[in-house]
């Protein structure tokens, strides 16, 4: 190096060279820095033997440890699960029309019930389980039920599903497509329509009409129109239209019925995870008591 | 290698431990009572007991941050009547204002607890290395074993006492018997020690090591209160006009004209805390203390002239007394409408805080309706709604209280563990001790009802009957 020199008034030696008299002392690194370096190395040292860390072709280095981030996931995965395990086995251990005795773990399923919609079935039914009139999937908070309302019911529904071919014990109906399949007029299709407004008071009743529904609907909507959850038909009589009230809806479904369909959650969910949909489901302000189902229980419980 | 010639320009001037001399006056006897005073507070505090029932803790102030509730004797705080808490804060300020406007700086003085534990850690000084003079010997000797042992010692009694300054802070905020035993049998929080742990190393510093650094260099208070005084406040002020030119005794004695009352005998500066020269003037370093008046007023009986050569005084009466006015009783400085109007605001708040704790319900409730769906049309045409209740029970037993709708016309409801055909105006629900109840419930209107507005009206059940409200909205076709 050329011409490094002690600075006299600093006592720092120069780099050596100057530039139109200008010089650059070559001033050493603080000491602390120094040594934090050093120890920042040995650090990176050990980090490397110890952690993944080198890129290689199909994965990283593994590290003396071992350690990974999927390990620690699993690790509190299970540590979380194994906490929820007395629960999930109460809930599991318990029938269904059981369940609601015990007010904590009515709550816990509730709850469990409230998660699991979010990921499984918030897509049809909307997040507030509202439902959909245009999409026609069904409000789930109110207290009409197309195949019944209570723990049990509501359980089967969504193990089996509904119109879901790969599953045989699926809810399972179809109405006819009076129109397009040319059983009915399309004035008869207006009469009855008019008929079926009028059980809810909302259009004028026609002799017509009145005959036509009593001939073609009644054996599954019955007589007046109620319904008849057996084959999901729905209640034609109150306020509540999955495709719609108007004179028009109630004309397009007669002509060319949709059916909704649901998948069998039971190929994808476990039992607790399904008991504690109908929980949650049964829950949001419209379930229903048992009626019929209460007496079989009893019996159950019995011997 | 620095070169010879490199010049040391520091910032910051080099610190000089102060070793201040035994003094005994008025002002060292308050200063007494004070930290006698503002100890017992602190230590004996979270000790103190105070019956609530068996549904609270019995500590009389406890500031339980897992429960979020702040008790202090009957008063019990809930974290949304953090208000009270802000309200104490700003009657703290402006009755800093107050003092600080009447008698400067009395708080840096006598009860601030840098002021407290520095002067305790000072007595600690004197009990194991004697006065000043014995201190200022024992700093300049070399480090030999008596003087490591000596040192060893005293850092041990600073220890002690910062880690019992920690370790009472904690005692706050957790029932402090139970706290005592979890935390010697290593069952406490991990929070509890790591804040004793902290405690204990800042006291030892900030009480044992930094002192008046703290007051000169850390603390913003000093410069505050700066600004906060004006002409007419009490400040210790060495009379200059009276004292100068200053002369040793022997020379006064020989021209007694010649000289002021000052015989520069430096006892003022030997006792001050900080290691000022009150007769410099007013000055950041000085805490006002008044231990040089103590100190001066000695000399000054000693060798037979006037006391009060170092006095309180105003500014303003200062200058008078300099033009040759009589002086004026302290005591007359501090009623001006200055003072008055502070302490006549801070009386106002502490009244107005008074009344706001005795006449606050301790009921509440609140609804927070749904909103996904916001309405529910039902089967047979009427509409639902869904609303969370929060009600409040503040008591510290459980209370029964009753809900009902207010406006709603034809409107019932019932809550989630009731059925439909039970719904009414009204449905009681029992609210454990002092904590909120969520409770779901329906209200259903007949079909056609309008959106509105309307009330949920809570009417605790026994006891004191109390009323809450609160207005929420009724959602139906056409509010969206």
């Amino acid at each position: 190096m050329a011409n490094r020199r002690i600075d006299q008034p600093t006592g720092t030696e120069t780099v050596g060279h100057e530039w139109d008299g200008i010089e650059e002392l070559d001033t050493p690194m603080p000491r602390w820095w120094l040594w934090t370096f050093y120890a920042s190395i040995v650090f990176a040292l050990g980090y490397v033997a110890l952690y993944p860390a080198w890129p290689m072709i199909h994965r990283g280095s593994e590290g003396a440890l071992g350690w990974t981030s999927r390990a620690d996931l699993a690790r509190e995965t299970s540590e979380q699960k194994a906490e929820m395990a007395p629960m999930l086995n109460a809930i599991a251990g318990v029938p269904i029309e059981h369940l609601a005795d015990n007010q904590a773990r009515m709550q816990a399923a509730v709850a469990g019930g409230r998660a699991a919609f979010k990921v499984n079935c918030v897509q049809c039914h909307g997040s507030g389980a509202a439902g959909s009139q245009t999409l026609g999937y069904p409000n789930l908070n109110d207290d009409d039920w197309l195949w019944g309302g209570d723990l049990a019911t509501i359980q089967t529904t969504i193990t089996h599903g509904a119109r879901d071919p790969s599953d045989g014990q699926t809810r399972q109906s179809q109405m006819p497509a009076f129109g397009r399949d040319g059983i009915l007029t399309a004035e008869q299709i207006g009469e009855v329509a008019d008929h079926v407004l009028s059980l809810s008071g909302k259009a004028r009743d026609n002799a017509g009409g009145a005959q036509l529904f009593e001939q073609n609907c009644a054996v599954c909507h019955g007589p007046a129109g109620k319904g008849t959850r057996a084959v999901g038909a729905p209640d034609l009589s109150d306020a509540i239209w999955l495709y719609g009230g108007t004179r028009q809806d109630v004309i397009a479904q007669v002509t060319n019925p949709r059916m909704g369909t649901m998948p069998a959650w039971g190929r994808r969910l476990d039992p607790v995870t399904i008991k504690m949909l109908a929980a949650y489901v049964h829950s949001l302000g419209g379930g229903e008591d048992f009626v019929e189902a209460a007496p079989a229980a009893q019996a159950d419980a019995a011997p | 290698m620095r070169h010879p010639d490199t010049i040391d320009i520091s910032f910051y001037e080099k610190h000089k431990t102060v070793h201040n001399k035994r003094v005994d006056g008025p002002f060292r006897r308050f200063k007494w009572a004070m930290m006698a005073v503002t100890l017992t507070i602190y230590y004996v505090t979270p000790w103190l007991r105070w019956d609530r029932g068996p549904y609270a803790p019995d500590q009389a102030v406890l500031v339980d941050l897992a429960h979020r509730r702040f008790y202090m004797f009957g008063i019990e705080i809930w974290p949304q009547e953090f208000y009270f808490v802000a309200g104490l804060l700003i009657m703290a300020g402006i009755g800093l204002f107050l003092v600080t406007s009447a008698v400067g700086r009395a708080w840096c003085g006598y009860s601030c607890p840098q002021t407290v534990w520095t002067d305790l850690y000072q007595h600690i000084d004197r009990l194991i290395d004697g006065d000043r003079n014995a201190r200022i010997r024992l700093d300049a000797a070399p480090w030999g074993p008596a003087k490591i042992a000596r040192r060893m010692f005293k850092w041990t009694i600073y220890l002690v006492i910062a880690f019992w300054t920690g370790g009472a802070w904690i005692m706050y905020f957790a029932d402090a018997p139970t706290l005592t035993h979890d935390f010697w049998t290593g069952h406490a929080a991990p929070v509890a020690y790591v804040t004793v742990a902290i405690l204990t190393t800042t006291t030892f510093i900030l009480g044992g090591f930094m002192r008046e650094q703290v007051c000169i260099y850390m603390c913003p208070w000093p410069r505050i209160q700066s600004a906060m005084m004006d002409e007419k406040s009490l400040t210790v002020t060495y009379k200059d006009w009276r004292g100068e030119p200053r002369g040793s005794l022997k020379k006064a004695m020989k021209e007694p004209e010649a000289f002021g009352d000052c015989i520069d005998c430096m006892q003022c500066v030997a006792v001050c805390p900080t290691g000022i020269d009150i007769r410099e003037g007013p000055q950041i370093g000085c805490i006002t203390c008044a231990l040089c008046i103590d100190a001066c007023d000695k000399v000054m009986a000693e060798i037979g002239r006037p006391r009060g050569l170092i006095d309180y005084i105003t500014l303003e009466d200062a200058e008078r007394e300099k033009a040759g006015a009589r002086p004026r009783p302290a005591w007359k400085a501090l009623l001006r409408p200055r003072t008055i109007v502070y302490f006549t605001v801070w009386g106002a708040i502490g009244l107005a805080m008074l009344f706001a704790l005795g006449t606050r319900s301790h009921t509440g409730i609140s609804a927070a309706p749904d909103r996904n769906p916001p309405y529910m049309l039902m089967s047979d045409g009427s509409i639902r709604n869904s609303y969370t209740l929060k009600l409040r029970n503040m008591e510290s037993r459980p209370r029964v209280m009753r809900v009902a709708i207010d406006d709603l016309r034809a409107g019932a409801m019932w809550t989630d563990e009731m059925a439909r055909k039970d719904a009414a105006r009204a449905v009681t629900l029992a609210v454990p001790a002092d904590s909120t109840a969520s409770r779901r419930v329906y209200v259903i209107a007949p079909p056609g009802t309008e959106p509105q507005d309307f009330e949920f009206e809570v009417t605790s059940g026994d006891g004191r009957a109390e009323l809450a409200k609160t207005e929420t909205r009724f959602s139906a076709p056409g509010d969206d």
